[in-house]
C-alpha cells in the first residue's frame, strides 16, 4: 500500500493517503476538501464542523469482515428527519473498498455494484421488487436525505451536496442495498447486514459512562 | 499555520446531556449521544425536540391517568443477553378489541454500541424485542380462516392477531418522532417463545422479533427491588408448559405399544399352553354333606418352572357356586390354596334386562415348579341348588396379558395427560387471537380471562 504524502495547499498541514486510491480528502486541521489531480492537491471546498453524532466507529477503526481486515479511513454523514447515519469508506486489506454504513446502530457492509439499468428515482415505490445478482430485494425505505458532511479519504469526489434520495433494499436472507441518487446518474450498492460482535472493532469511539 | 503539525486534539467523549425543560424548567437529560429525536419532560410531559437546542415544544399531552408508572425506571442499566442496556425510552399504547382497552408498555432499551433494543410488558409477561435485520417473507392464508403465516429464518410464524395501537402516553426519549395519539397497524405472528411483528405507518413498514420472557429474568437483569408483577393468563408467545413436542411423546408412546406388542406375542409363542387336566364333575348337595372334598387325577407339569391356569365352568343360573382349590404337589406335599365363585344372575327390572357374573372363571397361579400335581376340590353351592356338573380345566404355561395392559396404561396415562395439558395451554393462547378456537361448551374448566 503506497502511501502517498503531500501538503495541505490551504494550510500546509501534512496530508497522508492511508489508501492509494482515494480521491479526497479532508485536511484534519482546516478541514477543507481535498482532491487529488495527477501532481498536486487541490482545494474544492471546505467542511464546517460535524454536527456531534453518535457513531461508535470513527475513522483509524479497524475491524475484520469475511476474514479480511479492514481500516476506516472516510465517511459520508447524512441526515433525514428521522436522525442521521454515517457512511463510513473502509479499506480493506487487498485493496478494495467497502462501505460500512451505521444507521442508529444498525451496521452494514456494502460495495459499489453494477446493474444493468437502475430505475428513476421517482419509479420507485415501498414494496417494489427488484433482483440483482440473483438476489430479490423489496424496497423497505426511500429516504430524502441531506448531505451534512465529508471526513477523511473517499473513493470519489464528493462534496456540496444537498439534498438527496436513498432507497434503502432488504432481502429475505439478510442481504442489503442501497440506490444512490446523489448524482444524475443512480448508483447501486449491494451488501449485507452484520453484526456487530461479528466484525471485531477495534479503535471505537468511547462514551462517558459506558 | 506553524510549520509544527500542532497535536490533534481528539473529539471529545459523547456523554450524557443535561438540560432543562423551556416550559417548567424540570431538569432533562439526553442519555443516548444525540440519536434522540424526541425527549419527553417527566414533570410536565411536554413532548420535546431533541434535535433542537433550545429543546421545542412539539406536544403537550394531558395523562388522565396517574398510575402509569414504569416497573423500569429511565436511566436503569441492565445486562440482556450479555450487553448492557439503559431503560432511556418508555410508552403506553392500547388497543381496543369490542370496545375492551388493553394497554401494555414499552421500553426502550439504549447501548452506544448495539443500538436500541425494545421490552414489552403486559399482564405480567415479557418480551424481549429488535428490529428484525431479515426481511420476513409473508405466506397466503393457505388455511381458510388462519390469515396466514410468516417465515423468518426459516421458521413458520402463524398469523395471531392485528389492531391498531394507540400511543397513549410517553417518557423519556425516543430516536424517532414520537407522538401522543399516533396509531400503526401492529401485525404479530407467532412461533413460541417468539413473536414476529409489523409495524405499518404511513409509509413504512418495520418487522421485529420478540423472544418471551418472565418477569424474574428482567427483575433479575435490571436488578429491580421486590418482584415481578405475576403474569396473568396466557401471552400470545408464551412458552408452553409442555416443554416436551406432544408428538414426540405419542412417537415414543408408539414405539412402546408396539414393543409391548412384540414382547406380548414372543411369550406367547414361548408359552407351551399346554392342557394337563380337563375334568367334569357332578355336585351333589345330599353327596356333599358326606364327602365334602375330592381330589382330581395326578398330573404332570414338566420343563420349567411357570404357572398353572386353572379354568372352572358351571352352568349356573341365578346361582353360585364356590370351588375351594388346592394344587398340590405329589412329591412335596407343598400346596397352593385359592378359592374360586362362579355365579351368574340375571333379570329383568325397570331399566331393562340385567346380568351380572359369568359362567366362566379363570385363575393363573404363578411359579409353579415341575413335578407331579393333583387338584384337591371342596365345592359349596348355593343352597337352592340340590346338584350341577362343572367342569376344570388346567393348562400349563400360559402367556399373562394382564401385565402388558397395565404397562400399556401407564404409559397411555401421562402421554394423555400431557397431550391434554399441551391442548388446554394452545387453546387458552388462542382464545385471545383473531382466531379463537371454536367454543365447543361452556362448560370447559378453562376459565379464559375474558377482562
Amino acid at each position: 500500500m503506497t502511501q502517498p504524502v503531500a501538503n495541505c495547499p490551504n494550510c500546509g498541514a501534512k496530508i497522508v493517503f492511508r489508501w492509494s486510491s482515494s480521491v479526497q480528502t479532508v485536511c484534519e486541521y482546516c478541514k477543507s476538501i481535498l482532491v487529488r489531480t495527477d501532481v498536486d492537491l487541490k482545494k474544492v471546498g471546505q467542511v464546517a464542523d460535524l454536527p456531534p453524532d453518535s457513531s461508535s466507529i470513527q475513522i483509524n477503526t479497524e475491524g475484520i469482515y469475511r476474514n479480511k481486515s479492514f481500516v476506516v479511513v472516510g465517511r459520508i454523514l447524512y441526515e433525514y428527519d428521522q436522525g442521521g447515519w454515517n457512511e463510513w469508506h473502509a479499506m480493506m486489506n487487498d485493496g478494495t473498498s467497502a462501505w460500512l454504513s451505521d444507521a442508529q446502530n444498525e451496521y452494514a457492509v456494502s460495495w459499489s455494484s453494477k446493474a444493468p439499468t437502475l430505475p428513476a428515482a421517482a419509479q420507485v415505490q415501498v414494496g417494489q421488487q427488484f433482483t440483482w445478482n440473483n438476489q430479490r430485494y423489496v424496497v423497505t425505505v426511500i429516504t430524502p436525505a441531506h448531505y451534512r458532511g465529508v471526513e477523511g479519504e473517499l473513493p470519489f469526489q464528493y462534496w456540496d451536496k444537498t439534498d438527496v434520495t436513498f432507497v434503502d433494499l432488504r432481502s429475505e436472507t439478510g442481504k442489503f442495498a442501497t440506490l444512490d441518487y446523489s448524482d444524475p446518474e443512480p448508483a447501486l450498492y449491494l451488501g449485507e447486514f452484520v453484526e456487530f460482535e461479528d466484525l471485531k472493532l477495534k479503535n471505537l469511539r468511547s462514551f462517558e459512562g459506558w | 499555520m506553524s510549520a509544527g503539525t500542532p497535536p490533534l486534539s481528539t473529539p471529545p467523549k459523547p456523554q450524557a446531556k443535561a438540560l432543562n425543560c423551556p416550559k417548567c424548567g424540570a431538569a432533562i437529560t439526553l442519555r443516548c449521544f444525540g440519536q434522540a429525536e424526541t425527549v419527553v419532560c417527566g414533570s410536565c410531559r411536554c413532548i420535546l425536540d431533541a434535535k433542537d437546542p433550545n429543546l421545542a415544544i412539539l406536544q403537550q399531552f394531558e395523562i388522565k391517568t396517574s398510575d402509569v408508572k414504569p416497573f423500569i425506571p429511565l436511566g436503569t442499566r441492565g445486562k440482556l443477553r450479555g450487553t448492557d442496556y439503559e431503560v432511556i425510552g418508555f410508552q403506553r399504547r392500547h388497543i381496543t378489541v369490542e370496545g375492551v382497552t388493553y394497554s401494555w408498555h414499552e421500553y426502550l432499551l439504549f447501548n452506544p454500541y448495539k443500538g436500541f433494543r425494545y421490552l414489552s410488558q403486559y399482564n405480567g409477561h415479557w418480551n424481549d424485542i429488535s428490529i428484525c435485520k431479515q426481511l420476513p417473507m409473508l405466506e397466503g392464508g393457505f388455511f381458510v380462516g388462519i390469515g396466514g403465516s410468516a417465515n423468518y429464518l426459516g421458521e413458520v410464524y402463524r398469523h395471531f392477531q392485528t389492531s391498531d395501537a394507540n400511543t397513549d402516553f410517553v417518557l423519556g426519549e425516543f430516536p424517532w418522532q414520537v407522538r401522543v395519539g399516533e396509531h400503526a397497524v401492529v401485525t404479530d405472528y407467532v412461533h413460541p417463545p417468539r413473536v414476529l411483528s409489523s409495524e405499518k405507518l404511513d409509509k413504512e413498514v418495520t418487522w421485529s422479533i420478540g423472544e418471551y420472557m418472565y418477569g424474574r429474568e428482567i427483575w433479575d437483569s435490571f436488578k429491580l427491588p421486590g418482584s415481578p408483577p405475576e403474569a396473568i393468563g396466557v401471552y400470545e408467545n408464551q412458552p408452553s408448559p409442555v416443554t416436551t413436542n406432544v408428538t414426540s411423546i405419542w412417537l415414543a408412546f408408539a414405539a412402546f405399544a408396539i414393543f409391548l406388542l412384540a414382547l406380548m406375542a414372543g411369550f406367547d409363542m414361548r408359552a407351551k399352553k399346554e392342557p394337563v387336566l380337563h375334568e367334569t364333575y357332578l355336585y351333589n348337595r345330599t353327596d356333599a354333606k358326606s364327602e365334602p372334598s375330592f381330589v382330581s387325577d395326578v398330573f404332570e407339569l414338566t420343563g420349567r418352572t411357570s404357572n398353572v391356569e386353572v379354568k372352572t365352568y358351571a352352568p349356573v343360573g341365578n346361582h353360585w357356586i364356590y370351588l375351594n382349590y388346592a394344587l398340590i404337589n405329589q412329591d412335596s406335599g407343598q400346596a397352593w390354596d385359592f378359592g374360586r365363585e362362579v355365579s351368574y344372575y340375571y333379570g329383568y327390572d325397570s331399566d331393562g334386562s340385567w346380568t351380572e357374573g359369568k359362567q366362566h372363571d379363570s385363575v393363573v397361579v404363578p411359579s409353579i415348579p415341575p413335578g407331579h400335581y393333583y387338584l384337591r376340590i371342596e365345592p359349596e353351592a348355593d343352597p337352592s341348588l340340590p346338584s350341577i356338573a362343572y367342569t376344570v380345566d388346567v393348562i400349563h404355561d400360559v402367556p399373562v396379558f394382564g401385565i402388558y395392559a397395565i404397562a400399556f396404561v401407564a404409559l397411555l396415562v401421562p402421554a394423555l395427560l400431557i397431550s391434554l395439558r399441551a391442548y388446554t395451554f394452545e387453546r387458552s393462547r388462542w382464545s385471545e387471537s383473531d382466531h379463537p378456537p371454536v367454543q365447543l361448551s361452556r362448560m370447559t374448566g378453562n376459565s379464559e380471562d375474558d377482562s
